[in-house]
């Protein structure tokens, strides 16, 4: 009955139906060539998701091939529910990045809910215990009721489900601007930890061994949310919206426990997570990668609903559900222990040696087609490139210099940013101490977590500043690698490795490609210089509303290793008399910086210039500091300058601080964003010791008792003098003042 | 077969925010009428019982699991449901 | 002294309590899975925080009828210490072994922060090791830990000193600043904040550590008596 309602070869061919699910005319004769006969409607939905950009990364894949992703500690690169790098002591850290924000757009609760819990079975399907989340949002302007409402309840989704699994949510960034406002992204990162006898892979191999199901049962949710995350936004994708997924994170709490507890046996041959296109990717991936094939029988995959179609089942993106491989004849072994923590497993298709995903559906073949075409021979594509009249336009600006009054007065404005003000509002609402492991929580540069039972700590970061890559995208990539780089090292890590998250507008038009070109060029330079190979990530493409793109934001994040316990610093002063150091001088690097937004309204010019050997110097001096236990705290210069920085070292301290600055502290030394740069508080007794490990540190001033910022120009006369709870109160209260404003 | 909907409120007494942010929200919405808004929960059970005991068990499974007397009042509607 | 930490179907601080029992006490503690029957050899019952059965119908009310519960409460009944935090405290009100009842935060929001707590009652086998009247910071990590009770049941629990914590301000509308009681009997200890967060000063605080040292010293002292 129902496959009547499906349309057949010909109508799909001559109705062109395969456009619907966003497979090109080409495509589709490429599709007709391989197979060398016309595709059913399963089929030609199976080849439209895994050729999705989602799936496929199919406009993307040429310049990700630029990206460093080997290293001698590197145990995973791309290629598999995460990456993993070695740690030592035969542990090894696994992370991976993911968007979903097309799905945040339309349903924020859950969309930002279910893509915190995909990227944890990314992570627990490799074999890990997930130890940490982190994500990376971006909203409009925090002005209008949607975007108030988006910013909530994508926080609160997140909250909502990283809480009940009981992962802390130690970390990420948020950040504002106008290009979001349709479409903001959401991105999310877990970190988990793992033995190396433990790794596990996501294949299918062993011609007979079974395929088991196990989780949620299969709903129609989500149908083409791959293909759906792969096109732009618009007033008609509400309307073609597929359904939305819930997520359930106390089905997933079950699932991971029981995967972690089935990884120890040694019947279990792979597992991969049911994520983007659904039981397609993950079938076919695992039979590709191993060189082997799937039959599945699709009357025993768990329904939640009456009168599925083999189609609907294979695109559902029903949440919390994984795909086993298990030796022939020890299933029971299997199914027992998740039975045991309350769940299903099913024994739904074999491992064959055809190298096709073959699909029954009430006794009759729906599908059959060759697994390697799905997964590893979609189509790649090297879009047309052209550098865009608004970049040269940027860059023959000349050099923006800001006119301001009472820098104190600027200073309690940017803080009042929300870029810059605190994300307490944020993170109170995040779990993220349970598991006991959080050394340093959420508000310092980076967050930190010891290893039990070593001395060794992890330090995580999430970071992408998007208006330098706006003006630059080959110089804000850079910068993006360097600025998450220095926030590790500020809390004394070794910078590990990268996944990065890539959200960009739409593709085929040559000025995306163009961004994606330029900054990818820049990720990767980076990446090289400062050895943090990238071991995995997403693309994110068509983030646009109406036509108009997102600014190009690759979202980095990074995890470093912190040796031993003792160096883990932070970014908040520790002593009253300490001395202050700054790291590196000030150029006229204003544009793209919160001082321009907030001045101008808007950014133009060019991106503060990055010198990659300064700045690998200055990461390496700054950590061998901290490492010889001379720096008592440490802060990196970002958005809002040195001054900004300073304020933020006293705010949870009882501290002040009274610097000099050379000259006549002008705007430049007080506000300008140039990188590579570190303000570091050493005591006195260090000082030497520390300045022979750091010649370019200047001193500059000293932490006070008295809870003011003082900040003199050369002769001695104060160009800032501010109560540090003024600051601090402005600061703190800012995003929950914006939220509480009437629009 | 009975289909059955208990009704769960919080009892007058008790403050309910999610009612009072509602309330807030409608009257910025410019409902200014909306006096008052309590947030509940609709539990539909389908039930294979007989006419006599429906209600006893519906009571029952009220007062052991499906409310907390401390905070929460129920009701219940009853409807003989005909299964093809 | 042995402690039994329970694990419900979405526990999740139970890691937290048994290396807070195990590590920083230097006590026994074991694992006890929700579908066991017996406590029998342990000599303290911990119930940790988490999400048991997603918190879906109410907080806690699932985990009551857990097989486990019936012999957590017999344990309670031969006077030994029983310890609920958070979701474990919402369970031991859920199963009427602690007066009132849970419910949502006041603002609607989780809340996750260290907060300063006063200790009101120094009588009990948990919190001997405090001063009375002092301020201690120990986290909380909830969505439902606004505590309500009636003014009878209010009174009671003030007649009997059985506020154990208060909020020093109060975070989640919580009547009368309640952060923790006992029962009458003062063996049962429901509380929301975390003192099993609170043990190793390398995550910011040990105050927690008292709580779990006042329990071991009660029951040293107990046992010196009756053997």
């Amino acid at each position: 009955m129902q496959l009547l309602r499906e349309p057949s070869p010909q109508q799909i061919k001559d109705g062109r139906i395969y456009a619907e699910m966003g497979l090109t005319d080409d495509e589709f004769a490429l599709i007709e060539n391989t197979l060398g006969r016309l595709p059913n409607y399963t089929e030609t939905g199976l080849f439209s998701v895994m050729w999705s950009e989602h799936c496929s990364y199919k406009n993307s894949k040429v310049l990700l091939k630029k990206f460093p992703v080997s290293g001698e500690k590197v145990l995973q690169g791309p290629g598999e529910g995460a990456g993993i790098i070695d740690i030592g002591d035969g542990q090894a850290v696994v992370f991976k990045i993911e968007s979903h924000n097309h799905p945040s757009a339309i349903e924020p609760y859950q969309g930002a809910a279910t893509g915190v819990g995909g990227i944890i079975r990314d992570v627990f399907s490799m074999g890990a215990r997930p130890v940490a989340l982190l994500n990376s949002l971006r909203f409009g302007e925090l002005t209008t009721p949607r975007v108030k409402y988006l910013f909530e309840e994508v926080v609160a989704g997140i909250a909502g489900y990283g809480n009940c699994i009981g992962i802390p949510t130690v970390g990420g960034e948020v950040q504002f601007d106008p290009c979001y406002e349709g479409n903001p992204l959401v991105n999310a990162m877990c970190v988990g930890l793992i033995d190396h006898q433990d790794i596990q892979k996501g294949q299918a191999k062993g011609v007979g061994n079974s395929v088991i199901y196990v989780g949620a049962s299969t709903g129609r949710d989500g149908i083409h949310g791959a293909t759906f995350a792969s096109e732009e936004l618009s007033e008609a994708s509400e309307a073609k919206r597929p359904a939305v997924q819930v997520g359930d994170p106390f089905m997933e709490k079950l699932l991971l426990e029981a995967c972690l507890e089935v990884i120890q046996s040694d019947a279990l041959v792979g597992i991969q997570d049911m994520g983007a296109a659904g039981l397609t990717s993950s079938s076919a991936e695992m039979a590709s990668k191993a060189g082997s094939g799937i039959e599945m029988d699709l009357d025993k995959v768990p329904q939640r609903e009456k009168g599925m179609t083999a189609y609907e089942m294979m695109l559902s993106e029903s949440q919390e559900r994984m795909l086993l491989v298990v030796q022939t004849g020890r299933e029971q072994e299997i199914i027992d222990v998740f039975e045991r923590w309350g769940l299903e497993a099913t024994v739904v298709g074999r491992v064959t040696e055809d190298k096709k995903l073959r699909l029954l559906h009430q006794g009759e073949v729906v599908a059959d087609v060759p697994v390697d075409a799905l997964a590893e021979e979609a189509p790649v594509y090297h879009k047309p490139s052209t550098e865009p009249a608004l970049y040269r336009e940027f860059q023959a600006l000349p050099t923006y210099r800001p006119e301001i009054g009472n820098p104190g007065d600027v200073l309690k404005q940017l803080l009042q940013q929300p870029t810059i003000a605190s994300k307490e509002w944020v993170y109170n609402q995040y779990d993220y101490m349970v598991r006991t492991n959080t050394v340093v929580s959420p508000g310092s540069d980076a967050a930190v977590l010891r290893i039990r039972g070593t001395e060794k700590a992890l330090a995580m970061t999430t970071d992408c500043n998007s208006r330098y890559l706006y003006l630059d995208p080959y110089i804000g990539g850079q910068l993006a690698i360097a600025e998450a780089a220095r926030n590790l090292i500020c809390s004394g890590a070794k910078p590990l490795g990268v996944t990065d998250c890539l959200n960009y507008g739409n593709p085929e038009k040559p000025e995306i490609f163009w961004q994606l070109e330029k900054s990818t060029d820049g990720l990767s330079e980076a990446c090289e210089k400062l050895e943090t190979p990238v071991i995995g990530g997403n693309v994110s493409l068509y983030n646009e509303t109406n036509g108009e793109a997102v600014y190009p934001t690759p979202v980095i994040g990074m995890v470093g290793l912190i040796e031993h316990v003792d160096h883990i610093t932070r970014q908040q002063f520790q002593n009253e008399g300490d001395a202050v150091y700054l790291v590196g001088e000030a150029g006229d690097d204003f544009g793209g910086s919160e001082l321009q937004k907030m001045l101008e309204g808007t950014i133009s010019g060019k991106a503060p210039a990055l010198d990659l050997d300064v700045e690998k110097r200055r990461q390496e001096e700054v950590l061998t500091a901290i490492q010889n236990g001379t720096v008592a705290s440490a802060h990196d210069l970002a958005e809002g300058g040195f001054l900004v920085a300073l304020a933020e070292c006293t705010f949870g301290t009882p501290f002040g601080a009274d610097v000099r600055l050379p000259g006549e502290a002008a705007v430049k030394e007080l506000f300008a964003e140039t990188p590579s740069r570190y303000l570091l508080t050493v005591k006195e007794e260090k000082r030497a010791a520390f300045e022979a490990l750091v010649p370019e540190a200047r001193f500059v001033g000293s932490v006070t008792k008295e809870p003011v910022l003082t900040v003199k120009d050369e002769a001695g006369q104060p160009v800032v003098q501010e109560q540090v709870k003024t600051l601090e109160d402005t600061w703190r209260g800012a995003v929950a003042c914006l939220l509480k404003s009437k629009a | 077969m009975y289909e059955v909907k208990v009704f769960v409120t919080l009892k007058e007494a008790v403050l309910d925010p999610q009612g009072s942010a509602v309330k807030n929200s409608l009257h910025h919405l410019g409902y200014e009428g909306v006096e008052d808004v309590r947030i509940g929960k609709v539990l539909t059970l389908r039930i294979d019982s007989s006419a006599d005991k429906v209600e006893a068990v519906v009571q029952e499974m009220c007062e052991k699991l499906l409310a907390n007397t401390v905070i929460e009042d129920y009701r219940y509607e009853i409807e003989e449901v005909v299964t093809s | 002294m042995k402690f039994a930490v329970i694990v419900f179907p979405g526990s999740n601080c139970d890691l937290d309590m048994y290396h807070a029992v195990k590590d920083e006490l230097g006590a026994e503690a074991e694992y006890v899975w929700h579908e066991e029957t017996s406590l029998a050899g342990f000599d303290g019952v911990l119930l940790p925080g988490g999400f048991s059965y997603g918190d879906y119908l109410r907080t806690g009310a699932i985990a009551r009828f857990s097989p486990i519960m019936n012999a957590v409460k017999q344990a309670a009944e031969e006077g030994k210490p029983v310890l609920g935090v958070c979701n474990g405290f919402q369970i031991l009100l859920e199963a009427g072994l602690l007066p009132g009842a849970m419910l949502r935060n006041e603002k609607l929001k989780f809340i996750c922060a260290p907060v300063k707590l006063v200790v009101e009652n120094t009588g009990t086998p948990f919190t001997a090791a405090y001063d009375d009247g002092q301020e201690i910071t120990i986290p909380v990590a909830h969505g439902e830990g606004n505590y309500f009770c009636d003014e009878a049941t209010l009174k009671q629990l003030k007649d009997n000193k059985q506020i154990v914590f208060t909020y020093k301000n109060n975070i989640n509308g919580s009547v009368a600043n309640i952060a923790g009681i006992t029962n009458k009997a003062g063996n049962v200890l429901g509380m929301m904040p975390h003192p099993e967060r609170a043990v190793d000063q390398l995550l910011g605080s040990k105050d927690g550590l008292a709580l779990f040292q006042s329990i071991l010293s009660h029951w040293r002292e107990k046992n010196a008596i009756t053997s």
